[in-house]
């Protein structure tokens, strides 16, 4: 090895030396991968089953740490929750996802929404599958929805301090309804023009701001300013309504419905994570004194 | 019998779900109801024997005394989220590939669809249409339905049963609940999808939808079978039996929440009582009409030049 000492350019020898070395190292990186500085970048934490680690592994993680690191040991129980509200939180990101594949192939006019539509089922690699999985998932949806809410009304869960969950559960509710019925109309096909007509219509019999309802037309309600004309963006089911059930559909909903998702999770932690199996309490000891916390 | 027609309506890809429903709440219902009884069980046990009341394990879950309280998020409650997130995702993509969304022929404003049904999950508001008007069944009921819903936590004044299932301890809350969703939600989706033919009439399942079906619906109007034919009379006739029902109602729901609920009235203040009386009496209206509608024909209660009941 010449000019060991000297501290000009490495030369051919030393990039023999890396080489050689190079190999010892890809084994110990391969033998302990959760050693190297590339894994330790991303995970703060070891590997190792330690109450540390386990600990870590949520509270480390942005995703995770909507949960506590550690819950009630029968709060895990199916025969408690059903799983119902985190299946539907499931179902809400599969719907992202799928939904957002699916704004790849959509334009939201009248000349190409039901076209386009007919391209994603035949043309389109796994378009139809997309659209299955899309549509099939947001009817789950609100299958779970209700049936998590049957859940926490049964259980109780909406008793105090939870009134204020079960009040943001409520908006998620409507929301999960109204983003099916936003997408429904998106295919722009009979199906979904008569869904949305029939259901637009009742909006004409609000009382005051419909300009069919109770003295809507009395104080000057029409076919082109009231709340049906709001929701539509004119006065019959055409391409402003498309490109506003587009909208609310792909982005308000979604954002507000998001939001409010956030909340929720974050409630049921500043609640005391979620409310059971709790102990039986008997009616022999309800507190006495009026009024609570 | 016309079993084509029954299979049809049950296999619409878009009544799937509302079927995958109708077998999903009962079994859950029973689930539930199956901890509530073994709950319940353990109340009255603990009821007549305060001693044991004092040291005994409070739920009826497997326990062992050296077992810690609390378990790690990671693994034990991520190990099942994400067997949930399998199961569903194989169950969407069987579904997924057997069942095609539908798409029908492209929007077209001058050919009604008969019938225009709204998807299954609204079909509940659509059955409502038919007892009510527009005014109605459209936009006050589903705010009093959501109003309702949210004002739930704080009319229900009772601490028990606030985490666990029990029937015993709750029977007036779940009563009314599950009266609210499953008969007057559900069941009325499920005739709107099951029952509801062209022209949005009557058809038993397994009838033949007849497009060209005609019925001679004798619809009259309550003032009429009383014989008033003067407007004003008609609109105050309606108002005082419309008002008259509410006020009855109203008083008979007091009578019977006093009798037979002493400590609920007791534990309520005067604003949370009304409000629960209130949202009883909006509940009973719906069957209420319902009844005068399907048995007697009647359509309007009350009828006015702006609205109609
Ligand atoms: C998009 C819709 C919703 C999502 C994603 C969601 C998600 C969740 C999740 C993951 C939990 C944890 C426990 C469990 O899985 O059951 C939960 C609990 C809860 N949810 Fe929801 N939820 C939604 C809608 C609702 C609705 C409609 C209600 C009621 C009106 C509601 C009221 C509650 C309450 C009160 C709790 C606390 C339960 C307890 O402490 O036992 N949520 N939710």
């Amino acid at each position: 090895m010449a000019a060991k000492n000297e501290p000009d350019t490495p030369g051919l020898g030393d990039v023999l030396e890396k080489v050689k070395e190079a190999g010892p190292q890809h084994v110990k990186w391969l033998q302990n991968p959760f050693e190297t500085q590339l894994w330790r970048s991303i995970f703060r934490h070891k590997l190792d089953e330690t109450p540390r680690n386990r600990s870590l592994a949520v509270l480390s993680n942005v995703f995770l740490h909507l949960h506590p690191a550690k819950i009630n040991r029968d709060a895990v129980r199916y025969t408690f929750t059903w799983g119902m509200g985190g299946i539907t939180f499931y179902l809400f990101l599969i719907l992202t996802f799928t939904g957002v594949a699916l704004m790849f192939y959509y334009h939201p006019d009248k000349a190409n929404a039901f076209r386009d539509i007919l391209a994603i089922k035949n043309d389109v690699p796994f378009g139809n599958l997309l659209r299955n999985l899309h549509r099939w998932a947001a009817h789950s949806m609100i299958i779970t929805v209700w049936m998590h809410q049957m859940r926490v009304f049964m259980t109780g869960s909406y008793k105090p301090p939870r009134e204020f969950n079960w009040n943001i559960g409520v908006i998620l509710l409507l929301i999960t309804m109204l983003l099916s019925f936003t997408g429904y109309l998106l295919p722009d096909d009979q199906l979904g023009f008569w869904a949305v007509t029939v259901g637009t219509n009742m909006a004409r019999a609000t009382p005051l701001i419909g300009h069919e309802g109770p003295f809507g037309p009395q104080i000057g309600a029409t076919p082109f300013n009231d709340i049906r004309f709001a929701m539509l963006g004119g006065s019959i089911v055409d391409a402003n309504a498309l490109l506003r059930a587009y909208i609310w559909h792909c982005v308000g909903l979604p954002l507000i419905g998001g939001t409010f998702m956030i909340v929720h999770f974050w409630r049921i932690r500043k609640d005391g994570s979620i409310s059971g199996p709790a102990p039986v309490m008997l009616a022999s000891e309800v507190p006495t004194a009026k009024g609570r916390r | 019998m016309d079993w084509k027609q029954l299979w049809d309506i049950t296999t619409a890809p878009d009544n799937v779900p509302i079927v995958i429903l109708g077998i999903l709440t009962p079994f859950y219902l029973w689930y539930g109801f199956r901890e509530a009884v073994r709950n319940d069980r353990l109340i009255t046990q603990l009821e007549a024997d305060p001693a044991l009341a004092k040291t005994h394990h409070r739920r009826h879950q497997p326990y062992h005394p050296a077992w810690d309280k609390t378990v790690h998020v990671w693994p034990y409650l991520l190990r099942i989220e994400f067997l949930a997130a399998l199961i569903v995702t194989a169950a969407l993509i069987v579904w997924a590939v057997y069942f095609d969304a539908p798409l029908e022929e492209p929007s077209n404003p001058t050919l009604t669809m008969n019938p225009a049904k709204a998807p299954w999950y609204f079909l509940g508001l659509q059955e409502m249409l038919v007892y009510f008007d527009p005014w109605i069944a459209g936009v006050m009921l589903p705010n009093v339905i959501v109003v309702g819903l949210m004002a739930i936590p704080y009319m229900d004044t009772s601490p028990l049963g606030n985490g666990y299932y029990t029937w015993k301890q709750r029977k007036f809350a779940l009563s009314g609940f599950m009266f609210g969703y499953l008969v007057l939600w559900l069941a009325l989706a499920f005739v709107g999808t099951f029952i509801r033919g062209p022209g949005w009439m009557w058809f038993w399942p397994g009838e033949t939808w007849d497009a060209h079906r005609v019925v001679h619906e004798v619809n009259v109007h309550l003032h009429e079978i009383v014989g008033l034919t003067d407007p004003v009379q008609i609109g105050i006739f309606g108002g005082v039996v419309t008002l008259g029902f509410m006020a009855v109602a109203g008083g008979v729901t007091d009578t019977l929440l006093r009798k037979y609920k002493p400590e609920l009235f007791r534990k309520m203040n005067l604003v949370q009582y009304l409000h629960l009386v209130g949202f009883l009496v909006c509940m009973s209206a719906l069957p209420v009409k319902m009844f005068l509608k399907l048995a007697l024909g009647i359509k309007y209660v009350w009828v006015t030049p702006w609205f109609n009941v």
